[in-house]
């Protein structure tokens, strides 16, 4: 099982809070999946709206880790006070750390994103950093402080899986002893999974299971499929091969 | 006094931070708050002070991926 700066997480899981069809829905989702760690925000909040002390209200009962973002900003500023105000809301020195560079693909800045990883490493925060599979990137990242790395398997909310094999292999094999988080663009169990059998420590993902028909089951099975790819790491896969070989013994065939 | 919360134009009579949450009913709640970008941490907010035309950012939890 994982661990976040000497932290034991209990689960592969880490589960955004977003989109769900009901607060309900999100508690279920969490309790049925066993997710650790939940993902959070800060947004504005005045006048009369209560919305955000409501949620607090649900998120505390979650019983998990809280790993707020710094979700939608764009400059090193903005993530990093962004950051200081999370850390005083959630009492958590862990920070979700995205600076957005585009806003078609919600790709991360990666000169920005080293910048603020610093910035706040210095001030004590513990940054898990939603980054490419770049490798010069992710060497920069540690550099800077950085204990784990969470590289985005495609664009966030496309679903549409692990993109970039190759590279998502190289940054496991360059880095071989510290955690590596898929955060973004998981759409299903199967690829959840697939993460798994390369040997990478956890999934973080929230549309997958936010906007599926049933939430609580999607968020059931991604839990199962990383149990299970997970144990097909551990276990050493066979290696594949391009030409048929029987698996039923040659020896004593009749008719031979 | 003239200021700005959370992007919207405020008359306010506060003159300290603190004082403003209390004007806006948000003494107790749970919230965090930046002065200008930059953010001022609870313990300070009493002695932080306002003046016209500044930029206040008052947060609070909300759901996120």
């Amino acid at each position: 099982m994982p661990v976040f700066y000497g932290t034991d997480i209990a689960s592969r899981l880490m589960l955004g809070t977003a989109q769900y069809p009901s607060p309900a829905i999100l508690a279920d989702a969490f309790r049925r999946s066993g997710a650790g760690i939940a993902t959070v925000s800060v947004r504005r909040e005045a006048g009369g709206d209560q919305a955000g002390q409501d949620f607090w209200a649900l998120i505390r009962d979650l019983d998990v880790a809280l790993l707020p973002n710094t979700a939608g900003c764009h400059s090193v500023r903005e993530a990093v006070t962004t950051a200081q105000m999370a850390r005083e809301l959630f009492d958590t020195n862990w920070i979700k750390l995205e600076v957005i560079g585009h806003a078609d693909t919600l790709q991360p800045d990666p000169f920005g994103l080293v910048e603020a990883a610093r910035i706040l490493t210095e001030d004590g925060f513990q940054v898990f950093p939603y980054c490419t599979e770049d490798l010069v990137l992710c060497a920069r990242l540690v550099e800077v402080g950085c204990q784990v790395l969470m590289p985005w398997g495609a664009p966030i909310g496309t679903g549409l899986g692990l993109n970039n094999l190759y590279g998502l292999r190289s940054l496991r094999a360059h880095f071989p002893d510290l955690p590596l988080v898929i955060d973004a663009g998981l759409g299903l169990p199967s690829q959840a999974a697939h993460a798994m059998e390369l040997g990478y420590d956890a999934v973080l993902l929230n549309t997958a299971v936010a906007r599926a028909g049933d939430p609580a089951a999607m968020a059931e099975g991604f839990a199962r499929a990383l149990e299970a790819g997970a144990l097909a790491h551990q276990a050493d896969p066979m290696e594949p091969r391009d030409m048929a070989a029987p698996s039923t013994p040659v020896l004593g065939m009749p008719f031979s | 006094m003239k200021i700005i919360v959370n992007g919207d134009p405020t008359v306010s009579a506060a003159s300290t931070l603190a004082d403003l949450l209390a004007e806006l009913g948000k003494a107790n709640d749970r919230v965090a708050t930046a002065l200008n970008d930059r953010f001022v941490p609870a313990t300070l907010r009493a002695t932080q002070p306002l003046t016209d035309g500044d930029r206040v950012e008052i947060v609070a939890p909300r759901q996120g991926g």
